[in-house]
């Protein structure tokens, strides 16, 4: 079970009290109208699904119900940092 | 006196059942011990084979002796005999000894085994499949796997939550010396150990320690640690998994050594534990050496034997023979030795033995017969002789000829394999280390780190040195102390010990597969020749091979084994065990009760339910209830002996004739304000909200963003800013979460808020013809006519004295009023309209006649119409998708994708079935042609269906490709039970379908 540190509560919480959100900085097209379906689908299906480094959202269920992002390392599950949504990463890296 | 107990030992004696045959054990005993000490040779017959097999260790590496212990509701089956503690009346008995262990009638089973070569249930029970019926009821009775209680567990359990700065696993001398290092810091230490006392090896050992006897040099550390009140001790508690983040199950058992069930008090305990450090100290697991016939009982694993001389009192055998690859094990012939019974000889595949234990037992007088293998073992339900015989310098031909040593023991050992279990939970590759002839932990992936046995090193001294490095680098990690031992290090005599020598399989004068079964896995019978078989067959990993030849598959995991299967592959693949792969453990370490997975999540306490402010209403009126999510919610009320069929009839005519009430509080609600509210609902819904004025309602859509129903419900305006959304009952919580996501990380620019009011509000639907006049009767201050009042508004005003929000929306598709009061008063203003309806015959429905009713007029259910693949257009409900909207609400680009607006997508209809008696059942699959060969084409599914009292028919909602173009087409729908029904499509909207009902 990850221990996840809420950057909003400022606390370590269990794995438990969080539900995942899938990867993080994903923005929504402005005009999805002007895009075509393969544009659109690539925004609605396709993840990088990163061995390694990867930035995500997790959201403090039955916490603040805040929801965040983490940077986890997909490989050993090591969680290297948490920062709030509309923030950057300090961790980036190509994929291991 | 028992037969092997030693005259020295002695204590309270206590009676024990073993397959129903009485026997005395002494307090302190396992049950293995007490067994051993009773002469009891088999405890058990193998899974394939049926071999009779004997107790073969003394801890949780224990293949054979496999118990069930009690009956009844306490029982508790697949328990290692050697891990049971005695009490007084324990009962017993073999799981897979069917229908007696010594009985030898399954003995032909020998013979039957030759059908079931490895791979047998690849080749012979997968194909046919038909048969596997047959052959698995058979297999099953024949071997046995324990059987579970089927009565509930009398018993309580109990789950932990932990913190601590460093948790010890093992209390051997390693664990000890680490656990004093960490706790003289300051730091909080958990010390857990899966045996009934701390020690470890120390327990039967009779090494000195700074002068005292090992077992008294154990007493006073611990007493030590006990002394401080920043250490638990855990005896009777395995570490059984090692999870992220250094997250560890400890199992504690609590009461287990005092009977089947706890007397008093929980019997176990699940501690969940988040250590800062760790500091694994588990030890090593003795390995066996695979020889013919190696599993007939009275073949041990040398460490048993001296383990159960020297803690237990225990000499299971008269006339021993030792054979080593090693000097350790030369260890147990001088334990053997001291206990006045016959030595036979000391078998040491290595050609010059010579180390200083060597020396001792040469200087007793004992037999050392170098150079040699133990190359078979003879007996039937004991051991009678050992074939031994020179072997080459390798280890891999018999050079000379073979001689006979009679003997009923064999006490074998192969070297030691560290228990790298938990290391090997956290991802950590375990690494081939020649030198030690066994794997270590590999490069730890969490906050541990392993110290003794466990990392390979397996002298005392080194022990001890490790277990204070790790204790005091495991403290300063976690911020204690300065991470150097401060204990000066134990004084221990010393041995000069010789390498051994990497043997796993013991030549024969046969080859493999002529020879008699050499037993690797003892559990599974997976023999030698069978993993070369495998090879045979072109199998080359490990993984593969392991699956099948069952390899590890046992309760024991392959403890014993999996070395020895993995060297003998490695052999057969003609390359190195490092090439061949690792071994990797998963969690759970030994078996768990679920008793204690659970705790106190069980019967009531298993998930919250929730009810509603009548709910005690509807039990009074003899409900019937039904789950829906967490909550209680009445399913209908059956009236004198009705069945739900005459019930639903008679709720749901009343709804039509005159006037029904139902309690609909647990609707989801979630009030929105903020100067952005409407901007925000108008994005989530597929219509617009922007210009819904206060006091009026609308219906909405949601859907996700690929364009999918996921949610619906009626949204009103309470006032400027300000919002009451109402979701479905299920969705309550998933439709909160999905408003804040896309708040918080799409548009965190709108202002507007959201909170959940669900419980917060009650809510009774008054329904049908005369509900204006049920409602007049108890609202006095709001104008009621439908030209004041319409369909789709929402007034304030008080009903039987309450501040109440009335909603004049409808699922039934009649006149309706759906009263919001405070959840204190739900009860109060409940009764007041029961009363008020009274004249009128006012019927409590519940759920049931609110899906028939709601069916009646085609209003979809999402998750039962819809299934996360439909959209508003596949519903036929395109006049909910505002087309004009400006912002691209959530899933509007997706309703243009070419699926969504591909020809032949599933698209709900009505089906009314041409026999109108009969009801389709949901779930039953729709084709075009009924005399179609099987695999028919499937051309959509029935979601909804129902008899409906007010059409006199039944009724059902489909599903079907094309549906909304293919009206007046008979489809079929084949059963299960060979019928196939013939129906009509029709329109989905059954009654009323210009919907003036509800507009009077
Ligand atoms: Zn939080």
């Amino acid at each position: 079970m990850l221990l996840i540190h809420c950057p909003h509560c400022q606390e370590y919480r269990d794995e438990e009290e969080f539900s995942y959100g899938g990867e993080a900085h994903i923005v929504r097209p402005l005009e999805p109208e002007a895009l075509s379906d393969e544009e659109w689908g690539d925004y609605l299906f396709f993840r990088t699904n990163s061995r390694g480094i990867h930035h995500e959202m997790w959201y403090h269920l039955v916490g603040c119900r805040r929801y965040f992002n983490a940077t986890r390392n997909t490989v050993t599950y090591e969680i290297l940092e948490t920062y709030k949504t509309g923030t950057q990463p300090t961790i980036t890296g190509a994929n291991l | 006196m028992s037969l092997n107990r030693l005259q020295t030992h002695t204590g309270t004696t206590l009676d024990f059942t073993f397959n129903g045959k009485a026997y005395q054990g002494i307090a302190g005993d396992t049950l293995a011990s007490a067994l051993l000490a009773n002469g009891v040779n088999v405890v058990g017959r193998s899974f394939k084979f049926a071999r009779p097999r004997g107790i073969f260790g003394h801890g949780a590496e224990e293949p054979n002796g496999i118990i069930q212990l009690g009956s009844g509701a306490g029982t508790v089956p697949n328990l290692k005999a050697t891990q049971v503690e005695l009490y007084q009346d324990l009962e017993a008995s073999s799981v897979n000894g069917w229908p007696s262990v010594n009985y030898d009638v399954m003995g032909i089973i020998g013979a039957f085994g030759r059908l079931m070569p490895p791979g047998f249930y690849y080749k012979t029970f997968m194909y046919p499949k038909k048969l596997w019926m047959t052959y698995e009821r058979f297999i099953r009775k024949a071997a046995g796997l324990g059987a579970t209680p089927v009565e509930a567990d009398p018993d309580s359990y109990d789950k932990l939550n932990q913190h601590c700065d460093v948790l010890v696993v093992g209390a051997g001398p390693a664990g000890l010396v680490a656990a004093r290092e960490a706790a003289r810091t300051g730091a909080r230490v958990i010390v857990a150990d899966e045996q009934s006392e701390f020690g470890g090896s120390l327990l039967a050992s009779k090494q000195a320690i700074d002068g005292l006897q090992a077992t008294n040099w154990v007493a006073s550390l611990v007493a030590e640690l006990r002394a401080c009140n920043n250490v638990q001790l855990l005896p009777r508690s395995t570490v059984f998994g090692y999870y992220d983040h250094n997250f560890l199950t400890i199992l504690e058992r609590r009461t287990d050594h005092l009977g089947l069930t706890a007397a008093q008090g929980v019997r176990q305990r699940m501690h969940r534990v988040r250590a800062a450090q760790v500091v694994l100290a588990t030890g090593a697991f003795e390995r066996p050496l695979v020889f013919a016939h190696n599993d007939i009982p009275g073949v041990m694993l040398a460490s048993s034997v001296s383990t159960y001389v020297n803690r237990y009192g225990v000499a299971p055998g008269n006339k021993l023979v030792v054979f080593t690859t090693n000097d350790n094990a030369y260890q147990t012939a001088l334990d053997w030795h001291e206990t006045g019974r016959d030595v036979v000889a000391v078998i040491d595949t290595r050609s010059n033995p010579s180390g200083d234990i060597v020396a001792a037992v040469k200087a007793k007088g004992i037999s050392v017969i170098a150079g040699h293998g133990l190359i078979e073992a003879q007996g039937n339900q004991r051991v009678k002789r050992a074939l031994i015989a020179p072997i080459n310098a390798l280890g891999t031909e018999v050079t000379g000829p073979v001689r006979r040593l009679d003997c009923d023991l064999i006490a074998c050992s192969g070297g030691w394999s560290p228990a790298i279990h938990l290391s090997s939970h956290t991802g950590a590759k375990p690494v081939w280390d020649e030198s030690i002839v066994g794997f270590r932990p590999g490069e730890s992936k969490q906050q541990e780190r392993s110290a003794g046995a466990c990392r390979g090193t397996f002298d005392l001294i080194g022990c001890l040195a490790e277990g204070a490095t790790a204790g005091a680098e495991a403290a300063k990690m976690s911020g204690y102390g300065e991470g150097i031992p401060q204990f000066p290090c134990s004084a221990v005599e010393e041995f000069v010990e010789q390498p051994q020598q990497a043997l796993f399989l013991v030549p024969h004068i046969k080859s493999i597969s002529r020879a008699p079964s050499q037993f690797v896995d003892f559990q599974l019978d997976v023999s030698a020749s069978g993993i070369e078989l495998a090879v045979r067959e072109g199998f080359e990993s490990v993984e593969h091979v392991k699956r099948y030849t069952a390899l590890g598959f046992g309760t024991d995991q392959g403890k014993l084994g999996n070395i020895n299967g993995m060297a003998i592959l490695a052999n057969a693949l003609d390359q190195t065990i490092a090439e061949t792969g690792t071994t990797i453990f998963r969690p759970s370490y030994t078996p768990t009760t679920f008793g204690a997975i659970a705790g106190r999540d069980v019967t009531n306490l298993f998930d919250p339910e929730r009810y509603t402010a009548m709910h005690r209403w509807h039990v009074e009126q003899g409900a019937e209830f039904e789950d829906v999510g967490q909550w209680k919610r009445p399913w209908y009320f059956p009236q004198n002996n009705e069945t739900m069929q005459e019930s639903v009839n008679r709720e749901g005519l009343a709804v039509r004739n005159t006037v029904g009430i139902l309690d609909a509080s647990t609707l989801g609600k979630i009030d929105i304000q903020g100067p952005d509210a409407a901007e925000f609902i108008t994005r989530m819904y597929t219509n617009s909200y922007l210009k819904l004025a206060p006091g009026k309602c609308r219906y909405g859509v949601m859907l996700k963003e690929d364009g999918m129903i996921f949610d619906d419900g009626v949204c009103a305006c309470l006032g400027e800013n300000h919002y009451l959304m109402f979701t479905t009952t299920g969705g309550a919580a998933g439709v909160l979460a999905w408003l804040e996501l896309w708040q918080q990380t799409e548009w965190p620019d709108l202002q507007v808020y959201f909170t959940s009011v669900t419980d917060h509000w009650t809510t009774a639907t008054v329904t049908g013809p005369n509900a204006r006049k049920v409602i007049a009767k108890v609202c006095s201050d709001i104008e009621l006519s439908n030209e004041a009042f319409s369909f789709m508004d929402w007034r304030d005003g008080t009903v039987a004295g309450v501040k109440a929000r009335i909603f004049r929306i409808s699922f039934t598709g009649e006149l309706s009023y759906e009263v919001n009061v405070p959840a204190h008063y739900g009860r109060h203003v409940w009764e007041a309209l029961m009363a008020a309806g009274e004249e009128f015959n006012i019927t409590p429905y519940g759920t049931e006649t609110m899906h028939v009713l709601r069916a009646e007029k085609g209003f979809i259910i999402v998750g039962q119409d819809t299934d996360g693949s439909m959209t508003p257009a596949d519903m036929n409900m395109d006049w909910v998708v505002g087309k004009n909207k400006t912002f691209s609400f959530v899933g509007k680009r997706s309703l243009y994708r070419s699926d969504s607006v591909r020809e032949n997508r599933k698209q709900l209809v009505g089906l009314k079935t041409l026999q109108g008696s009969d009801v389709l059942p949901e779930g039953a699959q729709v084709v075009f042609d009924a005399k179609q060969k099987i695999p028919m084409s499937m051309q959509g599914h029935v979601t909804s269906s129902y008899f409906s009292a007010s059409l006199g028919h039944s009724i059902a909602l489909a599903v079907v490709k094309g549906g909304h173009s293919r009206l007046g087409l008979i489809v079929h729908c084949p059963l299960a039970d060979g019928r196939i029904i013939a129906a009509e499509i029709v329109s989905s909207v059954f009654y009323d379908p210009k919907g003036e009902r509800h507009h009077v």
